[in-house]
Parts: C-alpha cells; sequence; structure tokens
C-alpha cells in the first residue's frame, strides 16, 4: 500500500479545534465535515486540497478533543496520509479505526516542506520526499493495522473477519 | 518489577497477573460512555457491525449534553438519533434533559463510576473518573461502537509519571490552580499516551471536586488517563453516591514510574493559562505586574469547574459584588442536582444579583456550541478546559483558563484578578 502526493506542512501542538472546529459538529457527514477541514488554522487548505495530498506536522498532531470527526474530515478532504514528529492518542487510535494512514517520524516531519512531492509506503515504513531526493525510515504498520487501513477502518474490518 | 495503580486495574480487567508497560491487552469494559456529539457517529458505525445489539444495556451511559438542550435542528437530530437508539436497546442509563448534567460530573454524582472499573468514553475528558480510582480514557466513536457491542477494547498499557504532592494549598488556590500550573511545567503533550499518577500527603489536602479537576484535565497534558489513590474522602463520597461494589487497587512500592515529579502544593499561586493553548501559564503575581488584561466574558462551569465546591467558591467571591457593566457573566451548573443544591445554598441568588446569566446544565460555551459563543476580539475568562484558536467562537477571539476564584473576580473588576484584589 502507497501514498503519494503534495504536501501541506504545519507546526506543532495541530488541535482537532482547528482540524474540525466545533461549530460544525451538529454534523457527520465526511463531505460536509471536509468542506470545513483545517479551517482556523488555514484557510487555503479546503480551495487547495487534491486527492492524494499529504500533511506534515510536528509533534502531537491532534491533540484535543476526542472527536472521530477529526480524522474523518481530513480523509474526507482526500489527504491519503498524515506524517508528524508524534500524535495524540486519541487521534492516533480514530485514525487507525477509521482507515486514515497516519505515521510517526520525526526525521521526515522535520526536512519535508510544504509544497514538497512525498511518498509513502506502508509496507516497509519508508518516507520519499521526491522533491528533495531524500527518504526517512518510519514505523511501519503491523499487519493488522495495515489490514484495518485497507479495510477502511475498524468496522469493515470485524466484519471481514466474521 | 511492580506495578502502577494503573496497571494494575488493566491486569484486572485482562485478567491476567501482571501486565507490564507496552503491552497490548484486550480488556472487560466497566462502563461505555457517549454524548450528543459522538454517539450519533459511534451508533452509524454499529449499525453496520453484525451483532445483535449492545453488549449490556446496564454499562452504557448515554448523555446528551454538548448541544443540547438541541441548539439547531441538525443538534436536534442527532440528541433525537441517540434516543431512540437508548429506547431501542433498552440502555438503563440515558439521561434526558431536565435529568441530565454534563456527562463527567454526572456520572459519579449517580454513582456509575467506581474505584477499579474500566471506562471508556468517547469524550477526551472521560478521564475525569481516575479521581475515583478508576482506569478511565477518551476515545473516538468507533471505539466505542466497538466497546458498546462487545463490551471490550484493546490498550496498550501505558507507563507513568508519579506526582508526589505534598504540602496543603493556601488560600484561593484550588485544583484548577494545581493542573495548570502541573501542564505549565510539562507541556501539551508532557504525559503523552503516559498515565499521570497523583499520590503523597498532599492528596488529603484535595476535595473530590479538586480531584476531579486535575484528573479531568490530565487529556490536557497528553496523558491516556489521570489517577488518584482511594482515600477517606473518596470513600465518603462512594458511600454517598455509589451504586455498586468496588474493588480498590494500590501502585505497588516498587512500580516503575518514567519520571517523579514533587509538587509543593504551598507554594502554588492562582495560575491562569493564555492563549491559545493550556501551557501557556502565568501566576496572578506575573499578571499582577502586565498590563491589565480586559475581558468581555467570564464562564463559570463545564465538566472541569461546574461542580458545588467551584459554585461555592464563585458565589464567596461575588457576594455583595456586580459584574462590571459590560461584562457578560455565564454560570452554568454542571448537573441538575448541583443546580437544586446550589439554589438551597442561596448561590443562584447571589449569582444573579450580581448580574450572571444562570443556565441548565449544558457543555455549550466551552467547544464555542451555545450559550456564551465569542466575537472577533473578545476576551474571556474562563474556566473551562481548552483555550484553542477558535475554540469558543470566532478565530481570532481569546481564552484565558482559570479557576472559579480567579473568574469570579475576573467578573468583578473587568480584568484578569485575584480575589485578593477584592479584600477577599
Amino acid at each position: 500500500m502507497n501514498a503519494k502526493g503534495r504536501v501541506f506542512k504545519y507546526g506543532d501542538n495541530v488541535d482537532t479545534d482547528v482540524i474540525i472546529p466545533a461549530r460544525y459538529l451538529n454534523s457527520s457527514d465526511p463531505a460536509e465535515l471536509a468542506t470545513h477541514c483545517m479551517e482556523d488554522i488555514d484557510t487555503e487548505f479546503v480551495k487547495k486540497v487534491q486527492k492524494g495530498d499529504i500533511i506534515v506536522a510536528d509533534k502531537n498532531f491532534g491533540c484535543g478533543s476526542s472527536r472521530e470527526h477529526a480524522p474523518i474530515a481530513i480523509k474526507a478532504s482526500g489527504v491519503s496520509c498524515v506524517i508528524a514528529e508524534t500524535f495524540a492518542r486519541i487521534f492516533y487510535r480514530n485514525s487507525i479505526n477509521i482507515g486514515l494512514p497516519i505515521i510517526e517520524c520525526p526525521e521526515a516531519a522535520k526536512a519535508i516542506e510544504a509544497g514538497d512531492e512525498v511518498e509513502v509506503d506502508f509496507d516497509s515504513g519508508v518516507i520519499t520526499d521526491v522533491t528533495k531526493g531524500l527518504s526517512f525510515q518510519g514505523q511501519a504498520f503491523p499487519e493488522f493495522m495495515q489490514k484495518i487501513i485497507a479495510s477502511e477502518g475498524l468496522v469493515n474490518y470485524i466484519n471481514s473477519k466474521n | 518489577m511492580g506495578m502502577t495503580m494503573t496497571q494494575k486495574i488493566l491486569a484486572n480487567a485482562a485478567g491476567l497477573p501482571e501486565v507490564k508497560a507496552g503491552q497490548l491487552i484486550m480488556a472487560k469494559l466497566d462502563l461505555v460512555l457517549g454524548n450528543d456529539i459522538t454517539s450519533p457517529v459511534a451508533i452509524k458505525e454499529m449499525d453496520k457491525m453484525k451483532v445483535n445489539g449492545v453488549f449490556d444495556k446496564d454499562k452504557i451511559a448515554l448523555v446528551p449534553d454538548h448541544f443540547a438542550p438541541n441548539k439547531d435542528i441538525k443538534s436536534a437530530e442527532h440528541c433525537k438519533c441517540v434516543r431512540e437508539f437508548a429506547r431501542r436497546n433498552k440502555i438503563t442509563n440515558y439521561f434526558e434533559m431536565g435529568e441530565m448534567g454534563i456527562e463527567h460530573a454526572l456520572l459519579p454524582e449517580k454513582g456509575l463510576t467506581v474505584p477499579g472499573d474500566v471506562i471508556i468514553g468517547a469524550d477526551s475528558h472521560t478521564c475525569t473518573y481516575g479521581a475515583l480510582g478508576a482506569f478511565s480514557t477518551g476515545v473516538g466513536s468507533t471505539d466505542m461502537a466497538a466497546g458498546m457491542a462487545t463490551g471490550e477494547a484493546w490498550f496498550k498499557v501505558p507507563s507513568a509519571i508519579k506526582f508526589n504532592l505534598i504540602g496543603k494549598p493556601s488560600k484561593w488556590v484550588s485544583g484548577k490552580d494545581v493542573i495548570l500550573h502541573i501542564i505549565g511545567l510539562i507541556g501539551v503533550d508532557g504525559a503523552l499516551y503516559r498515565s499521570m499518577e497523583f499520590t503523597g500527603p498532599g492528596v488529603a489536602e484535595l476535595s473530590m471536586d479538586d480531584r476531579f479537576t486535575i484528573a479531568n484535565m490530565a487529556i490536557e497534558a497528553g496523558g491516556k488517563n489521570g489517577i488518584f489513590p482511594v482515600d477517606e474522602k473518596t470513600v465518603q463520597y462512594l458511600n454517598e453516591h455509589a451504586t455498586r461494589d468496588y474493588k480498590v487497587f494500590e501502585a505497588d512500592p516498587d512500580a516503575e514510574y518514567d519520571e517523579e515529579i514533587t509538587i509543593d502544593l504551598s507554594s502554588l499561586r492562582p495560575t491562569v493559562s493564555f492563549p491559545h493553548l493550556p501551557e501557556n501559564t502565568h501566576t496572578i503575581d506575573e499578571i499582577h505586574d502586565m498590563q491589565p488584561i480586559l475581558i468581555d466574558q467570564v464562564v463559570i462551569g463545564s465538566c472541569t469547574n461546574g461542580r458545588i465546591d467551584d459554585l461555592r467558591i464563585a458565589a464567596k467571591v461575588l457576594e455583595g459584588h456586580k459584574k462590571t457593566k459590560d461584562m457578560r457573566l455565564i454560570i452554568i451548573p454542571a448537573t441538575q442536582a448541583i443546580y437544586m443544591q446550589a439554589m438551597e445554598e442561596g448561590l443562584i441568588k447571589t449569582f444573579i444579583e450580581a448580574g450572571a446569566v444562570v443556565s441548565t446544565p449544558t457543555c455549550g460555551p466551552c467547544l464555542g456550541g451555545y450559550m456564551g459563543v465569542l466575537a472577533a476580539g473578545e476576551r474571556c475568562v474562563s474556566t473551562t478546559n481548552r483555550n484553542f484558536v477558535g475554540r469558543m467562537g470566532h478565530v481570532d477571539s481569546e481564552v484565558y483558563l482559570a479557576s472559579p476564584a480567579v473568574a469570579a473576580a475576573s467578573a468583578i473588576t473587568g480584568k484578569i484578578s485575584c480575589p485578593c484584589e477584592l479584600g477577599l
């Protein structure tokens, strides 16, 4: 499994309130949530994001609330992967559970810049910055997590096993 | 090697004699919780699962509190979805408006959370019940769905930071100041993936409401859970509230901790978190030396600080005073029982005479939902838990996190203030 796309770059402590502000949580429709994704930190994101694009950020990405609407909004906006130095734990769990691939790699988070073309190989955990010609070793997904992501989330994965 | 308090609870729930940090376990759940924002997503996920209803109708709690009473048509649809699910599955602990409260104040009050429990909730402040010696942690809606269906959840066993509390807090220093001080010390990811275990002789100096406030904000340091030992005050609380038997766990004397931090409660001062992160803390003395920080709104309430002790402190400060003319002072008791008690004690009268708006329980303003949304350029001193960009409304508004004492004093002076500035 691979992801490839252009990078949107953010800093430390990107919280779930800026990923999807609570004023839009009266909806749980992924497509509607996606239209407000990252709105309070980057008004250009929704206008510019294309299918396959990648978010790269520094530490503690997804901190704050447990709203699953946050990874849902990111996934529904077309983002194929989030790379960060570290993730807040509830966001990490939620992302895997809904089938949004996320990967921790401090070196990649530091070196990759906005607009770079980046490729991620989920089997090996290798992250390649095609623009810069650099490669980084991120944490590879264990097999069960890959299967959850490939099934588009935990529920489908559980159903496919039964 | 011994186990931490959290590890012992998890080992028990997993049916294992021992667990170690980093180990993946499957644990039995004593309670699964959701609110009106997270439950509809969980219900939708559960509908997709090939299961026959919920694992135990008595071990699920559904509390419409965020945008309830319904703030708009979409919120009404969400609440309706939760209500119908509760009815369909005969959920014992569904709390309709008028019986409800803010989930993390309500469930301990109803005796549904007891020591030794393993609790997951689709709300990040589920960590509150650690005040009672339970393991409780926030999860997302899909985990909630799986928990409701199977009664189990997988966990990675956390390592821990031990906070050794010593000394006695001075006047106007509360649980809120303790936890804001700690978050300022270790940062918003200082306890990432880990337990925060509070221990030491200082624990006895903290009321149960102080402990709920401290455990509640463990998530604001990135923690997986916050947990307190069970002592006389806990037992007294449980005697008044608990609806079932419980098991008390203690950390082993030789338990391994990543770090040990000593906090002298007597040295703490009223503390305020500046925008836009809870770790941006300043003491009231530092603020005193700055240009006055003028404010437009004060909110006293939420799962962090909407309990009876919080309201009593606010009333003590507000008694005989009035808010400044242009101030909006919003006070929200966290549950119906707290509301009633505040009324019987005359606190509500004090609030209204001081010029406050008093509302039925709701999370509303904390997350910029309703009942106190901020306009561009406005500043709010709030007893809530987060001050992120846009948290309470406009992206250009600001939230300062503080204790009920500081919030109440600030409503009277119009700037961030300590009650001591009022001669109290």
